[in-house]
């Protein structure tokens, strides 16, 4: 009998040890983190600007001991998801990497990230270092909440000069010119085009230059104001139809919806000559002047804007793309951590070091009256093309699945994949988006 | 270890001996309570949230807002639930019927004792060390109509557009899938089979009976159990393909692997509609229990009793 209360007894016990190291399991989280609260912490991705960031903060830190940063990299998907999930939780970085648009909107209405407006006045030479144009991205109904952190990136029309002379071809001008090319690679043995379907936003790209070369930029301006039915726009539409009629033709390399683009495989088909053309951000410019460093010196890298559509409403010089990458401040950081953060984007982000660092990787930093520094770097021709396609354009659409929330985003590209799949129609593809508006 | 033992066993002689009654009890219920705290903690307690999170609306970020059967209503009127579960019916399916033979007979020729077979053996569960991630990447590689095997080798068949037909990519999933899983059933079976007493085989041939009869009459028969816990975590398993699938193919192309529970994160964390992963999830739970429990009675009443005379 005295055994078993001596047991009940232990249970008892073990069971309220078991409860208190839980307990002190579920604290320790916060106060973990608490430990390394003086300083910053920033995430950015991994590819291209990935050393540049490093080279930045790591100089960053040496020179301010007292208040340094963390810095962590992730791959583009997975970032998406991870840091949202963060944030949500209140965990997230100090610094939140962004493509402003919707998703910054989202952030916005939690009121997950500060607003940068008083910054901006108080430090007037960090609101005119930027093109005007570009910080417009970070603004929502009126207050800057982010602020550009590295390069214009519109979407480009890559080709390759050497596949491109075999056939005694030039770059396509006219949707007519493109569609006439598609046979004559097939016939050599070419892929037209190469895509990284699996990814689903690089046939975005597609859809929305052919949406403004038809109809013009308002055409998404309405759809992402939320006007209904605005998807059903003729434009629209003829877009899709577009898109299929390519993929009918063959247009599209073998295998493109299994292609990833996070693995930079979708390039790597443009520059082993396997595929003629692809339609893809400035940024992949940077990755493949590291993997295929020859073919990019030797110039057989060409580009070109995207071809204007007979009858098309939209300026053949609007362009598609991400007018930067953006930094927020996240409002549940310390104060301590906010003036780390704040204070490196005043001086430790584009200063001569960063911007320098920034051309020398192969981008056109967003940052005005750096014209004689791209025209020095080795990848000038490049370089000052893009400046001067950005800084020319009338209308910079930001990319759709970052300009619209989450939630319409995600379908758009999904539906979008069926469109590529010819699984469902134009039609179909509208009235499904339809249903998502205001979502 | 020894000094346990030998305490223990001072012990009992100092204490009575526990009455045959006690024994027929078996061990304390206290004992559970361990088991029961973290389950609670880490089962049903989550559970729970998942089940009030299903009538909510939340994109992860802002508040929280009950709305009823909204979610549930969105869910399941949404073709694509549909679809995900059809695609993780059939993989379920294919699956197990490529998988079961497979480790059946893999199992019962590893489980003899020669030395070649055990050389054998360590090739076969090679893939049973490697992470889901690493083997769906890999796959990618090999399969790719560009740059991968096929083309790589000059073998015109192999550079198909493995992974990019929708026709074609739920069996190669399938496959991939039965890569990395049959080694894990493989051993199982190896134990169960380890297990036959040899007394029969002995028998067996004294009657006179061949290898394939033997087969048929006393190994099959013996694995019952066997099989049924190898069965069980095949199919209730396919319900949690995941990290294979999301790597290798992301659900595409279009919806052709979109898996239920793929559908769900997507839907969660694509899509930021957390009240229908959510509802999702709540479904993924009840048809995983279902087809435990569906599976346990298959085994019968007495499956936890010793097949082994006299034991």
């Amino acid at each position: 009998m005295n055994n078993l209360k001596l047991r009940t007894a232990g249970m008892a016990v073990s069971a309220a040890v078991l409860s208190i190291s839980l307990a002190a399991c579920g604290s320790s989280g916060p106060a973990g983190s608490g430990a390394s609260a003086d300083s910053a912490t920033m995430w950015g991705l991994t590819g291209g600007d990935q050393p540049v960031f490093q080279a930045s903060v790591d100089s960053w830190n040496k020179a301010h001991p007292d208040s340094s940063i963390k810095l962590d990299f992730f791959a583009n998907d997975a970032y998406k998801t991870k840091v949202r999930t963060a944030v949500g939780a209140g965990q997230g970085p100090t610094l939140v990497y962004g493509w402003g648009g919707g998703v910054l909107k989202s952030y916005v209405d939690a009121g997950q990230v500060d607003d940068l407006t008083g910054f901006l006045k108080e430090n007037p030479d960090v609101q005119s270092r930027y093109l005007p144009s570009i910080l417009e991205s970070g603004v929502i109904d009126g207050k800057t909440y982010a602020l550009p952190n590295n390069k214009v990136q519109p979407v480009v029309l890559y080709y390759n000069k050497e596949v491109f002379d075999k056939i005694g071809a030039e770059a396509p001008k006219t949707w007519d010119e493109l569609m006439a090319l598609v046979p004559k690679f097939k016939a050599a043995g070419v892929a037209p085009f190469s895509l990284g379907g699996q990814s689903k936003w690089p046939d975005l790209m597609w859809l929305e230059y052919l949406v403004d070369r038809i109809g013009g930029p308002e055409v998404f301006a309405k759809i992402a104001a939320n006007k209904p039915d605005a998807w059903s726009d003729p434009a629209v539409i003829e877009a899709l139809t577009k898109i299929q009629e390519l993929v009918d033709a063959g247009g599209f390399i073998n295998g493109f919806s299994s292609i990833a683009a996070d693995s930079n495989a979708d390039q790597a088909l443009l520059y082993t000559g396997k595929a003629a053309m692809i339609l893809q951000g400035s940024w992949i410019y940077q990755g493949m002047k590291k993997d295929a460093a020859d073919f990019v010196k030797s110039g057989k890298l060409g580009y070109t804007p995207f071809p204007t559509i007979e009858g098309g409403k939209g300026d053949p010089a609007n362009v598609v793309g991400n007018p930067s990458n953006f930094w927020s401040v996240s409002s549940k950081a310390t104060e301590e951590q906010k003036k780390t953060a704040l204070d490196y984007v005043k001086d430790g982000m584009f200063n001569d070091e960063n911007v320098k660092a920034l051309i020398d990787s192969g981008a056109v930093p967003v940052v005005t009256g750096i014209e004689d520094k791209l025209a020095a770097s080795p990848d000038k021709d490049f370089l000052t093309y893009v400046y001067g396609m950005a800084k020319d354009a009338p209308d910079f659409t930001l990319s759709w699945d970052q300009a619209l929330s989450p939630a319409q985003g995600d379908a758009m590209l999904a539906n979008l994949d069926q469109i590529f799949l010819k699984k469902i129609t134009p039609e179909q593809f509208a009235s499904t988006m339809n249903a998502t508006i205001g979502k | 270890m020894s000094t346990i033992t030998a305490t223990t066993r001072e012990q009992t002689s100092r204490r009575e001996q526990p009455s045959r009654r006690t024994l027929e009890k078996g061990p304390s219920g206290w004992l559970a309570v361990p088991a029961l705290a973290f389950f609670t903690l880490f089962a049903i307690l989550p559970l729970l949230g998942v089940l009030f999170l299903s009538f909510t609306r939340w994109d992860g970020l802002g508040e929280i807002k009950l709305d009823g059967l909204s979610s549930w209503q969105t869910v399941l009127a949404d073709p694509v639930t549909g679809n995900a579960l059809l695609v993780t019916a059939k993989i379920m399916f294919f699956s197990f019927i490529v998988q079961a033979p497979i480790s059946l007979l893999l199992g019962v020729f590893t489980a003899a004792s020669q030395k070649y077979r055990a050389a054998l053996a360590v090739l076969y569960f090679v893939p049973l060390l490697l992470s889901s991630a690493a083997v769906a990447i890999a796959f990618k590689a090999l399969l790719d109509p560009n740059f991968g095997l096929g083309p790589g080798l000059g073998l015109p068949f192999l550079a198909q557009d493995w992974l990019g037909n929708s026709d074609l990519v739920l069996f190669v999933v399938v496959f991939v899938i039965a890569w990395q899983f049959v080694p894990f059933h493989t051993l199982i079976y190896q134990g169960g089979v380890r297990q036959i007493p040899t007394s029969l085989y002995e028998a067996a041939q004294i009657d006179g009976a061949g290898r394939v009869q033997q087969f048929f009459n006393i190994t099959l028969p013996q694995l019952k159990y066997t099989i049924i816990t190898s069965s069980t975590l095949m199919v209730v398993g396919s319900l949690a393909y995941f990290d294979l699938v999301f790597v290798l193919t992301a659900g595409g192309p279009g919806y052709s692997t979109r898996l239920l529970p793929l559908h769900m994160y997507l839907t969660g964390f694509k899509a930021n509609d957390m009240g229908a992963a959510s509802a999702l999830g709540v479904i993924l739970v009840v048809i995983g229990l279902a087809l435990a429990l569906f599976l346990q009675r298959l085994g019968g009443k007495n499956r936890n009793a010793s097949q082994l005379e006299g034991a």
